[in-house]
């Protein structure tokens, strides 16, 4: 099995942090890992993507130029990364501000509305944990519990009382793309 | 030990830290801002100290004043910060001093980007400063590896009281792979009986004196053949490459740190097509393993070489030197900080095997 993923969108989304969450959640599921950033002079508000791989091999590249499934959380990523998706790959749209529709057909497209999942649940700072929702749903890349772990490790027990909201996110997420 | 997913940069300072590196002297930089920071939180709580010093020339010198006295040491930049350091460096090589530097590289020339370059490989393999030396040049292409030789680092410095560098890429200090922080192998170290640790009339001694200053010709001719000597020791011992899919293959691709995972990708693409392809990947780039290149190179099923940088081409020279005309090699890369991906690589390849 191999996962290449690219996790794009504003400084302040939250996409790096998914994407170690996916990669946390996979090393601790026994396979190999890496996420790497992009990095630039940007700070707030700025694009932010990462590259994130999970494999049952070794992983020799770590670079990725396409990627089996993209995370666009804004419009920037999507106009971006939208050509970076394998022909027959995944992509997901944050539908919430992303008014556009993908233009590739040779694809499986998801369109997740984030913001709306995060203030059903009255947090603005949830709408990628419901994309990660939509993203585990549709690739069962790992299993939920390993990212609730994973979450739990990075947040430390002081805060684990946001354990159960950020599992509604996920939940949320991965319904939203059942119907 | 269970695996632990860290950065690059982190790890790299946790290994440090582990190999019993207690004193850490900088000036920050991106992209290897993440070591100082790590430094500055975990030396207190092992008794080391962590300092920001008010240059990178400072901050070489501090390394110099902690090397002389013994102590294992080491300071990090990232390119334009390692020039500032060449005077410093030259120094340390000549007055015998074990210390490690970690090269986060960026782009450049200049202040260039901040974004993953291999343009420092001249400066590192060379020397860098003034004079005949060599820092001995350890080139990760993961994290793990980046740990696992940071330990060889400070244990190859003091095995041959010279300064060792880690020469990696802006993608090894930012990203983060699974780690494991394993025993390593206790090597036999010579005392540090020159180290100036204070001196006592009584203690029958005599007064170590740290100095790269030799005015009388026949003493820097010493110190030169000295170097020399060790030289041609590290040169024989402690070069190192990884072969990958070498045996039969038709065409030898020569990379380095993270360019070489993608190298390996590209194989993947190569192999797939029915290319025969592989790669000799130097872990240490000075001493540059001309043996292990040079005997892949003599397989007769060979028939060139192509060297993958993110440079105008600088390994391509050790390459071009180790196989000395006997078959063509060529280049591939940018200078600056455009990474190559792997089928840009595989197409090049492509190209060149069927010209």
């Amino acid at each position: 099995m191999l996962w290449t993923n690219i996790f794009a969108g504003f400084g302040g989304q939250g996409v790096l942090l998914i994407g170690q969450l996916l990669a946390l959640a996979g090393m601790n599921e026994g396979r190999e890992v890496s996420w790497l950033p992009s990095y630039g002079p940007e700070m707030r508000g700025g694009t932010a993507n990462c590259s994130v791989v999970v494999s049952d091999e070794p992983i020799a590249s770590p670079v990725l130029s396409m990627a089996d499934c993209v995370i666009a959380m804004n419009t920037p990523s999507l106009d971006k990364f939208e050509s970076c998706v394998n022909p027959g790959g995944k992509l997901f749209i944050n539908s919430s501000i992303i008014e556009k529709k993908a233009t590739r057909t040779d694809i499986d497209v998801y369109y997740v509305p984030c913001n709306e999942i995060a203030d059903s649940l009255q947090n603005p700072k949830v709408g990628n944990m419901a994309m990660l929702g939509a993203y585990l749903e549709a690739t069962k890349a790992v299993e939920v519990k390993s990212i609730l772990d994973a979450l739990l490790y990075k947040l430390g027990e002081k805060k684990a009382k946001f354990i159960p909201l950020n599992e509604e996110a996920i939940r949320l997420g991965a319904e939203s793309i059942r119907k | 030990m269970a695996k632990k997913l860290m950065k690059g940069s982190e790890a790299v300072a946790e290994a440090a830290i582990q190999a019993g590196c207690h004193y850490f002297f900088g000036y920050p930089i991106t992209p290897q801002n993440d070591i100082p920071e790590y430094m500055a939180a975990q030396l207190p709580k092992v008794g080391g100290c962590f300092l920001q010093a008010e240059s990178e020339v400072a901050a070489i010198n501090m390394v110099y004043g902690a090397a002389a006295a013994g102590a294992r040491v080491m300071t990090s930049s990232s390119s334009p910060g390692v020039s500032l350091k060449q005077e410093g460096m030259s120094y340390l090589a000549g007055a015998e001093l074990p210390c490690v530097v970690v090269n986060m590289v960026r782009g450049g020339p200049g202040l260039g980007s901040i974004q993953p370059s291999q343009g420092d490989y001249f400066q590192a393999t060379r020397g860098g400063g003034h004079g005949d030396y060599h820092p001995i040049v350890l080139a990760p292409s993961s994290v793990q590896e980046a740990v696992d030789l940071m330990h060889d680092a400070f244990d190859l410095a003091d095995i041959y009281r010279t300064p060792a560098m880690i020469l990696a890429d802006g993608i090894i200090g930012q990203m983060m792979e699974p780690v494991e922080f394993h025993e390593h192998e206790k090597r036999e170290l010579p005392a540090k009986d020159w180290a100036a640790t204070g001196w006592d009339p009584a203690s029958g001694r005599p007064r170590a004196i740290v100095n790269s200053l030799y005015i009388e010709v026949d003493e820097l001719q010493e110190l030169n053949d000295r170097l020399q000597a060790r030289y041609a020791i590290i040169r024989e011992k402690e070069s190192r490459a990884e072969l990958y899919h070498t045996e039969g293959a038709e065409l030898i691709i020569c990379a380095y740190g993270t360019v070489a995972r993608i190298c390996k990708s590209a194989i993947t693409i190569l192999e797939k097509k029915g290319y025969k392809v592989g790669l000799v990947r130097p872990i240490t780039v000075w001493p540059f393993p001309e043996k292990q290149l040079r005997e892949v190179m003599d397989q007769p099923s060979v028939k060139k070489a192509v060297t993958v940088e993110i440079s105008a081409g600088q390994m391509v020279e050790d390459v071009r030197l180790t196989v000395n005309g006997t078959k063509p090699v060529e280049f591939f890369g940018k200078p600056g900080s455009y990474t190559p991906t792997a089928e840009e690589i595989a197409e090049y390849i492509i190209k060149s095997m069927e010209a």
